[in-house]
């Protein structure tokens, strides 16, 4: 039954594959784009990147980007933290949430060079360095609160952050209090329970 | 998107002064070059679309002046500093004492995650999520001067039957504004031609034949403090939204309503109406129905045709005339019941 895949076959991932036709095609249109901007000395050099260093689970990065990268594209595209999903990129499905100081927040709806100097953590820091998974991942593989899993790293960032403003007392404060996670697979019966057995563990975390 | 200089000042006075260089006091705020950014939720949405194009954004994120930050409450009211997350002043125990309907307000507003990015001031110049408008294909006197309104034919659920005109009927989705013009609040403005107060009930400009002038505001003003004044009675009152979906959804009709009773007896009233109106609105007149009335079902079905009498349906909104005029008597009735 099974095919082994073109990209399997070649020792190529899809994604690796991606990136490097991308880095290969964007070459030479940054290169005409850096020309066609030239004779304009004074005016402000609106492509050239900017260097961001980023904290990443409790990991410094130094970045050089163009400013219109979201926190999400750094995150994903320039360092390989892909565990940090993109859904709506409009801020409506909350599958790119991370903590940025403790709290959570949408990295497809902030510019990566505001995020200077913030703690990031994103679901790759979640887990010990010896493997011991999160109470909040742990959760939600008891409770089989996922199907395809698109949305769970954001859930799950999601849930901290909520156990930890204090908004998970209740189920309906649970399910109030996530409505920015969408789950389209509606695991959502799970999701609480889920969150209900972390809310414990995780307080503080 | 549009590329952009990104800048992070670090005093008020730097920030106004970037923005001053790089636009003119005939730039509309949303139109200027230089443009401000605080939790970005709407801005970055918007630069995603094509619908705000800045050049230069200028970060308001790293001023240091402690006051954009607090939430200070005292016997005048309530001081909340520009850059103050929704999220904050959701959860802020004063703000659910003595306003209610503050509280209300932006815990409605939003998800978790938004609330923790939007600072009240952006919060407040929000701009409309109509679906033309949002759109660059479409026409849009809003986005594009002139060009036309594809809403007024269009599929117009979600516009607005109050305060529109035949260059624009986009609804105006913000909650807070609501609880902010029915308490009197005033908004402390700082730009290069100096620090000002603006009326809240003056900051938003209905569109008229000018769709594109959203505010009071010039390119260069920035929002530093939102001022509510005291309102001891304002502890009876409260923020009832109506929505397609239970929560994290924008208001198809909200009121907003405090009151001052003398047992069942009106006193004083203060509404706001939200979800129904191209601006942050205030029903005045539903205010008026109510002064000295014992307020029950009567009144309260008399203060909400006062206040819907001017509503100008069109042809898949009219349903939001009935639904705010119920969801106005239901918050009437339970502003009246609730124990203070």
């Amino acid at each position: 039954m099974s095919q082994p895949s073109l990209s399997s076959a070649l020792g190529l991932s899809r994604r690796n594959f991606m990136a490097g036709t991308v880095s290969a095609a964007a070459a030479p249109l940054l290169a005409s784009s850096a020309k066609a901007e030239a004779p304009a000395p004074s005016g402000p050099k609106l492509r050239a990147p900017v260097v961001a260093s980023l904290r990443i689970n409790q990991q410094a990065y130094e970045l050089s980007l163009d400013t219109r990268t979201s926190l999400l594209d750094a995150l994903r595209d320039h360092i390989g933290l892909t565990g940090t999903k993109k859904g709506c990129d409009h801020g409506q499905c909350g599958a790119c949430t991370v903590l940025v100081d403790g709290k959570r927040v949408l990295s497809c709806l902030t510019f990566a060079v505001m995020n200077e100097g913030k703690d990031i953590t994103t679901v790759e820091g979640l887990a010990t360095s010896d493997g011991k998974l999160h109470p909040m991942q742990q959760a939600f593989i008891d409770h089989d609160a996922f199907q395809c899993g698109y949305c769970t790293p954001g859930q799950i960032l999601s849930a901290i952050g909520c156990v930890n403003e204090g908004h998970a007392e209740s189920e309906g404060d649970i399910r109030e209090y996530m409505s920015g996670n969408i789950c389209r697979c509606a695991a959502y019966p799970n999701i609480v329970a889920a969150v209900l057995q972390a809310r414990d563990q995780t307080k503080g975390a | 998107m549009r590329p952009f200089v990104y800048e992070q000042p670090s005093d008020i006075s730097d920030a106004v002064a970037i923005a001053s260089r790089f636009t003119t006091n005939d730039d509309q705020p949303t139109r200027a070059n230089a443009q401000f950014i605080a939790g970005g939720t709407n801005l970055a949405d918007y630069m995603k679309l094509g619908v705000a194009e800045p050049n230069r954004l200028v970060d308001l994120n790293r001023l240091k002046d402690p006051g954009l930050r607090q939430i200070r409450v005292s016997e005048d009211g309530v001081r909340f500093g520009a850059l103050v997350r929704m999220g904050e002043a959701a959860d802020h125990a004063e703000i659910k004492r003595r306003y209610p309907v503050i509280a209300d307000s932006l815990r409605l507003a939003a998800s978790g995650q938004i609330r923790n990015m939007a600072s009240l001031s952006g919060n407040i110049l929000q701009r409309t999520r109509c679906e033309y408008f949002r759109e660059t294909s479409w026409s849009c006197n809003k986005r594009v001067p002139g060009s036309g309104c594809a809403a007024i034919e269009g599929f117009n659920r979600q516009h607005a039957v109050l305060g529109g005109s035949d260059a624009c009927i986009a609804t105006y989705h913000g909650d807070f504004a609501q609880a902010l013009i029915a308490l009197d609040a005033v908004v402390h403005a700082e730009g290069s031609r100096g620090a000002r107060k603006i009326l809240f009930s003056k900051l938003h400009r209905q569109p008229g034949e000018t769709p594109h002038i959203e505010t009071d505001l010039v390119a260069d003003e920035i929002i530093t403090a939102i001022e509510v004044p005291a309102l001891p009675w304002a502890r009876r009152s409260l923020y009832l939204k109506i929505r397609d979906r239970e929560s994290y959804a924008f208001a198809l009709a909200s009121a907003a309503v405090a009151l001052d009773l003398d047992s069942d007896n009106v006193r004083d009233a203060r509404i706001a109406l939200g979800g129904v109106a191209t601006v942050p609105w205030r029903a005045r007149a539903a205010e008026q129905s109510l002064q000295g009335k014992k307020l029950d079902e009567a009144t309260a079905t008399a203060a909400a045709d006062a206040a819907f009498a001017e509503a100008q349906p069109r042809q898949h909104n009219a349903f939001k005339i009935e639904l705010g005029k119920r969801t106005l008597m239901r918050a009437l009735l339970e502003t009246r019941d609730m124990k203070v």
